[in-house]
């Protein structure tokens, strides 16, 4: 420090050399993240994980009053063949007394077919509901068994820790028995 | 290091490498001669019994890996070939299964002991946030482990637990991707949790240095909390407490064989020997007993936390800092006010915690007390009372909840200020702590529990919310208030006359 002339002072008392330092030290840190990125980014899911995969399901071979699970993008999603009583309970609530609201007209795109992800919005465990002898819950749908939701015969949350209701994936009807989700 | 003066050592191969690098006289100083208190009991043991601990998983974790396959397809049946084929597999399986819940039965006990004697306040708190450190990284560590066997608990617990994340506001459902590679619990997660599993115990091992270094720093407590004054209060840890420690460990090591050789399983879960199935999730997920308190107050939350409740809540937080934390309080000019404050801020927290909870009543209970009715009718009709206004949901709650409960552990040499570090001499804090370690086990129970059990009518979710309050309020508001009023019984002049008080008056008698 002692070779510092005194051109090398600002009013301050602060140096080139201090400029400098920061400087460098940005430098430094912007590149280290830049390096780190690459790291980081190829825990994103890959390519092949991405690649969205479409599934068509097969309506006919579902009877009235039972469901089915098929597996898209790795998670289960229910399929429920719903009776008219069911589609009654879903309607017949008010929207504005449920957690998520939302209407049941808004969540099918034909009555008697519920197409939900079978992931519970809670911390995603697969309610149970989908057979005859499961335990349904107190609204006639599905029950979490991790953590106690309930949801009703349209999926939608009525009790318990779950924020939101069954999420509906896109689908589109190809016929009337047959359907494509994803 | 080295450069201060060297006792040279009478073997010629010691010598030769002691004067080049001296790590014979590092040694002898940190573990010869190093003085320790002289009055320790047997809860001083279980620091080395960890530190064994940790060796042994090091130790049988690389072989375990030698055989391991991490992917979803091969990962359970390699485990089982482990079981069954590779020589001598099922007991190095068994021993690290065991191991962890070993390795936590051991670090429990070295918190319980640390917190009872006051062992983290002054000067040992950077040595107490590290042990803190070292419990988060064994808590990550035994996770990502128990994922590996690719069983139903494996799947499970690791969707339940990486689903904590979806709770972040804007990017947890991102943030949970990258964490999983993908949209559920599947390959690319399983081999990241393999090189995470086989890491972070090498980084529990740098910390656990750190740890020691800083022990060695400031000396060991002991269980007066008083300071050793001089050599008559210290003994050499060797051959004193190598002793102790290695007689401490032989016991405990009596005790894991029990479990190794003749219930293997008993803290395990069976679902864990079902292949992994992301279309069935178990009736009944439970973390491994070692998380349960933590997980029951994870499940305590079912509330969505509205603005009147988090007004309320706020109100309440400037009256503690205020009143409870400062000796005076700066910004609330008078007690009264201060009481109308409490007054407002409880009412608000009602207001907001009720008129959440009406939205989750049965709604059949509801029609049968008109006066219910009336009050859930009432406060619904109020603006930013429903579950989507609600700034912190019930499921960011239980995770805020979960995760502070391990956080104020750090902080804690800063909750306790009371002077005095030992429960021995302050008969209140002993009563509130003793009552937080059995409140911590009743947590632990309620943990393990179905969510929807009950005992005599009780439901367990409520038993888990008053156990959650108790440990909140223990740290926050019990140990500052203790702090302030709390009256110690007269410690003792020194540690020796402690020990050895009688001795020391007959021999003057005489």
């Amino acid at each position: 420090m002692s070779a510092h002339t005194q051109s090398d002072h600002d009013k301050d008392g602060e140096t080139r050399r201090d400029f400098m330092a920061l400087v460098a030290g940005a430098f430094g840190a912007v590149g280290a993240a830049i390096a780190a990125w690459p790291l980081i980014n190829s825990l994103n899911p890959a390519k092949d994980t991405l690649a969205l995969a479409t599934i068509e399901v097969e309506l006919s071979e579902i009877p009235v009053g039972t469901a089915k699970t098929v597996m898209w993008r790795g998670k289960p999603v229910f399929i429920r063949h719903r009776t008219p009583e069911q589609i009654e309970a879903a309607r017949s609530v008010a929207t504005q007394s449920l957690i998520d609201k939302e209407a049941d007209e808004q969540r099918v795109k034909k009555p008697e077919w519920l197409v939900t992800v079978g992931v519970c919005t809670h911390l995603g465990c697969v309610p149970a509901g989908q057979k005859e002898s499961d335990n349904h819950g107190d609204f006639g749908g599905w029950f979490c068994p991790c953590h106690g939701s309930h949801y009703d015969t349209s999926g939608r949350i009525r009790k318990g820790p779950a924020p939101k209701n069954l999420a509906v994936p896109p689908y589109e009807f190809l016929s009337d028995t047959k359907i494509k989700i994803g | 290091m080295g450069s201060g003066h060297r006792e040279p050592f009478e073997n010629p191969v010691v010598e030769w490498i002691d004067s080049r690098m001296p790590i014979f006289t590092l040694l002898n100083k940190e573990y010869g001669v190093f003085p320790v208190p002289r009055n320790f009991n047997y809860f001083w043991n279980f620091g080395a019994i960890a530190g064994f601990m940790l060796v042994v998983m090091i130790a049988t974790g690389l072989f375990l890996a030698m055989h391991y396959t991490a992917d979803t397809d091969l990962a359970f049946d390699s485990v089982e070939r482990i079981m069954r084929d590779v020589n001598g597999g099922w007991l190095i399986r068994y021993i690290h299964m065991n191991g962890a819940s070993f390795f936590f039965i051991a670090v429990y006990i070295h918190i319980f002991r640390g917190m009872y004697y006051g062992s983290y306040k002054k000067p040992r708190e950077l040595l107490w946030i590290l042990g803190s450190l070292i419990f988060l990284l064994m808590m990550a560590t035994a996770f990502l482990g128990y994922v590996l066997p690719w069983g139903q608990m494996s799947l499970w617990g690791a969707t339940v637990i990486t689903g904590f994340f979806t709770a972040i506001p804007f990017v947890g459902e991102d943030l949970q991707t990258l964490l999983l590679g993908g949209f559920a619990v599947d390959n690319p997660t399983l081999t990241r949790f393999f090189a995470l599993h086989f890491l972070l115990p090498f980084v529990i091992f740098a910390v656990v240095f750190l740890h020691v270094w800083a022990l060695h720093v400031s000396g060991s407590n002991n269980p007066l909390g008083i300071e050793p004054k001089g050599p008559q209060d210290t003994l050499p840890f060797h051959p004193y407490y190598t002793m102790k420690d290695s007689f401490g460990l032989l016991v405990f090591i009596i005790i894991y064989c029990v479990f190794i050789f003749f219930m293997p399983d008993a803290l395990g879960h069976p679902d864990n020997y079902i292949k992994a199935d992301p279309l069935v999730t178990p009736a009944h997920i439970v973390p491994e007993w070692y998380f349960l308190p933590f997980y029951a107050i994870l499940r305590a939350i079912t509330f969505n936390m509205n603005l009147y409740f988090l007004a309320g809540f706020a109100i309440l937080a400037v009256l503690l800092v205020e009143f409870v934390w400062r000796k005076k309080p700066v910004y609330i000019p008078s007690a009264s006010a201060g009481i109308a404050l409490l007054a407002v801020g409880g009412l608000l927290a009602l207001i907001g915690f009720t008129g959440d909870s009406c939205a989750r009543i049965d709604a059949a209970w509801l029609e049968a007390n008109a006066g219910f009715k009336g009050l859930c009718g009432a406060l619904q009709g109020l603006p930013f009372m429903s579950a989507e206004t609600a700034p912190v949901s019930a499921k960011l709650g239980g995770v805020l909840a979960m995760f502070g409960s391990v956080a104020l552990l750090f902080v804690l040499p800063w909750l306790d200020t009371h002077p005095v570090r030992s429960a021995r001499y302050r008969p209140l804090y002993r009563v509130c702590f003793l009552l937080l370690v059995v409140i911590f086990l009743i947590l632990g129970y309620v943990g393990s529990q179905p969510a929807d059990a009950a005992i005599a009518g009780i439901p367990l979710i409520l038993v888990g919310l008053a156990g959650t309050g108790y440990y909140y309020a223990y740290f926050l508001l019990i140990l500052p208030l203790l702090g302030r009023f709390e009256k110690a019984k007269p410690l003792p002049e020194s540690i020796h006359e402690a020990v050895l008080g009688k001795q020391i008056k007959a021999e003057t008698k005489i």
